[in-house]
């Protein structure tokens, strides 16, 4: 791909978006986290080729911006799901049956970690720590952190992510 | 006699009955500190305040934050250029939880004493290094930031000086080692959040090669009734030589898991039994990691020891962020010190040989004694190489000390548990008897 193709590749809105995050930085590179989230927010994941055309807009190299992109656990370089499902396997969870759950989650959505459901609805993910461990166990779908999860209150809980 | 007197962290919550914004909290006293730092004291007095206060960084490293303050250069950079004053809100040490509470109910708070850190050290820019997956806590402190500028608490000319601050929120892109300073340092300029070499350190050379300050949430939280109510009554708020009080959590089988602010220096027990409601009915308490993953666990001998910094650095382990993880005796410590080391070799950064290669390899092997597998002097084996990976000094950081302080002290205070893994070829806890 020349670079006249690259840019393109990105919306205006995302465009825009990112230079917002610009100008408040001393320099462009310095924005690499907050433009592979920008881009992830609007196509759900980071593709090769988004990475390539964010890395001109930034003047970095991909290769350089791809290090960032698989350094961090919430950048996808993946596709993903409509929904994802971050469940917590860290030690406050753990200690009140995080494995079981997990194991459980495995099971009902018919996937192992780190795969998508066959229709796309659900990618399973495994998250640290989330921060609300007297609530244990939890996990997150998409923005929502759901707390107290037990294996029977799954149904209810996927209900609201179509 | 207000809340606010006794608990100056969560008093206003609690009188307000759920998260403080705006008029709440100045109805409450709030903004009230940080005009008179910013009014009537010089930024030297600001500092000389907060290090009388003996106000010890909650993070769980414990430095003192008026000391580290003070090495910032006094006074309007030689070349002009600005300094940063960041919040580590980047809560990612397992078994914590407290900053998520104080920055979803309190986010004035946080802010009126970063504005305070700010004038102190002649900051201009301050951000907020929040974790990703922190949404509630970035829309309540969104909101509030709105707020603090429309009110002119945030932004220019503020108090009618020429004092201001640019406010900002960064997200994190994820990873555990962005709670270092300098590795969050380096995730705030855009790149991949390895520690730095030290020196420099931050207050030097931080953000984009500028003096800089990164403290904790709570840390900052505390730094408004300083300055209002002075030191000594700071000072006098801990039960032991520490100052102030402290957020302590609880989690685990307890009947009432939790967060409380107590005076610093209140004992396990007292937490547990008074706060936590004690254990659930058919479990006993074995151990518990006092303040997070990277804590040496503790036992029934040091129950009741006071919760500070100098009294659970003498037992062995560290107060951390002073919540702690409960070990019941339905929990396998080898299955629990995999947990923790699966934890620790997936969130290294990668750089240092015995972090990168050290910690998957410990990971590997309690796999294998959990399953059955272990042989006659894999113990040995994991003491020694605990000593190499967890020795600081070895390694730019402390991730793999922090890591290895779990696993030392399980091995020295569970060994039987370990050794009965190895000698039966199962796992004890495992009630089919097979892996």
């Amino acid at each position: 791909m020349s670079e006249v193709d690259l840019i393109p590749v990105l919306s205006q809105e995302e465009v825009a978006e990112i230079e917002a995050e610009i100008s408040h930085l001393p320099d462009r590179p310095s924005a690499a986290i907050d433009a592979l989230m920008i881009v992830q927010k609007h196509r759900g994941w980071v593709s090769d080729e988004s990475l390539s055309a964010i890395a001109h807009l930034l003047g970095m190299s991909t290769a350089e911006l791809d290090g960032v992109a698989t350094f961090y656990n919430l950048i996808y370089r993946q596709p993903v799901g409509r929904h994802v499902i971050s469940v917590c396997d860290s030690v406050s969870c753990y200690v009140m049956g995080a494995d079981g759950l997990a194991k459980d989650l495995e099971a009902k959505l018919g996937i192992s970690f780190g795969e998508t459901t066959a229709d796309e609805r659900f990618t399973l993910l495994p998250i640290v720590c989330l921060g609300a461990c007297d609530k244990a166990p939890t996990m997150q779908i998409d923005e929502d952190l759901i707390e107290n999860v037990s294996a029977e209150r799954l149904d209810d809980i996927f209900e609201k992510y179509k | 006699m207000s809340l606010l007197d006794t608990k100056p962290l969560t008093g206003r919550v609690e009188e307000v009955g759920g998260p403080v914004f705006l008029a709440d909290y100045e109805a409450g006293g709030g903004y009230v500190a940080a005009k008179k730092a910013i009014t009537q004291m010089t930024p030297a007095e600001v500092i000389e305040e907060v290090k009388d206060s003996n106000l010890r960084g909650r993070g769980g490293a414990g430095f003192p934050t008026g000391t580290k303050w003070g090495f910032v250069p006094p006074g309007p950079s030689p070349d002009g250029g600005v300094k940063y004053l960041v919040c580590n809100g980047d809560e990612m040490e397992p078994g914590t939880f407290k900053d998520r509470w104080l920055i979803s109910n309190n986010p004035h708070s946080l802010i009126e004493g970063m504005l305070i850190g700010a004038y102190a050290i002649g900051a201009t820019k301050a951000y907020v290094f929040l974790r990703g997956e922190y949404f509630e806590p970035k829309a309540k402190l969104e909101e509030a930031i709105d707020e603090a500028k429309a009110a002119g608490y945030l932004g220019k000319g503020l108090f009618n000086t020429e004092f201001e601050l640019d406010f900002r929120i960064h997200s994190s892109g994820g990873r555990y080692i962005c709670g270092e300073e300098t590795a969050l340092l380096n995730a705030l300029e855009g790149k991949r959040a390895q520690p730095r070499n030290k020196p420099p350190f931050p207050p030097a050379s931080g953000a984009w090669g500028r003096p800089t300050i990164v403290n904790n949430v709570e840390t900052y939280c505390n730094v408004p009734s300083i300055i209002e109510k002075g030191a000594d009554w700071f000072r006098d708020l801990g039960l032991t030589e520490d100052a102030g009080t402290k957020i302590y959590g609880v989690s685990g089988r307890v009947n009432n898991p939790g967060l409380w602010e107590l005076p610093i220096g209140t004992t396990i027990r007292e937490i547990i039994e008074e706060h936590a409601g004690g254990m659930q009915d058919g479990y006993q308490l074995r151990g518990l990691l006092p303040g997070g993953a990277s804590t040496d666990f503790l036992v029934e001998e040091h129950f009741d020891l006071a919760m500070d910094y100098g009294t659970i650095q003498a037992a062995g382990s560290r107060m951390g962020t002073g919540t702690m993880i409960l070990m019941d005796d339905s929990i396998c410590p080898v299955d629990m010190s995999r947990n923790l080391q699966h934890f620790f070799a997936q969130e290294s950064c990668g750089f240092c040989t015995p972090c990168r290669e050290g910690l998957p390899w410990i990971e590997s092997l309690l796999l294998d004694i959990e399953e059955g597998r272990g042989q006659p002097g894999d113990l040995e084996v994991l003491d020694q190489n605990a000593q190499y990976i967890g020795a600081p000094g070895n390694t730019f950081c402390l991730h793999a000390t922090g890591a290895i302080e779990p696993l030392q002290s399980a091995l020295k205070y569970f060994r039987e548990d370990f050794e009965r893994h190895i000698t039966e070829g199962r796992c004890p806890y495992r009630t089919n008897g097979s892996a």
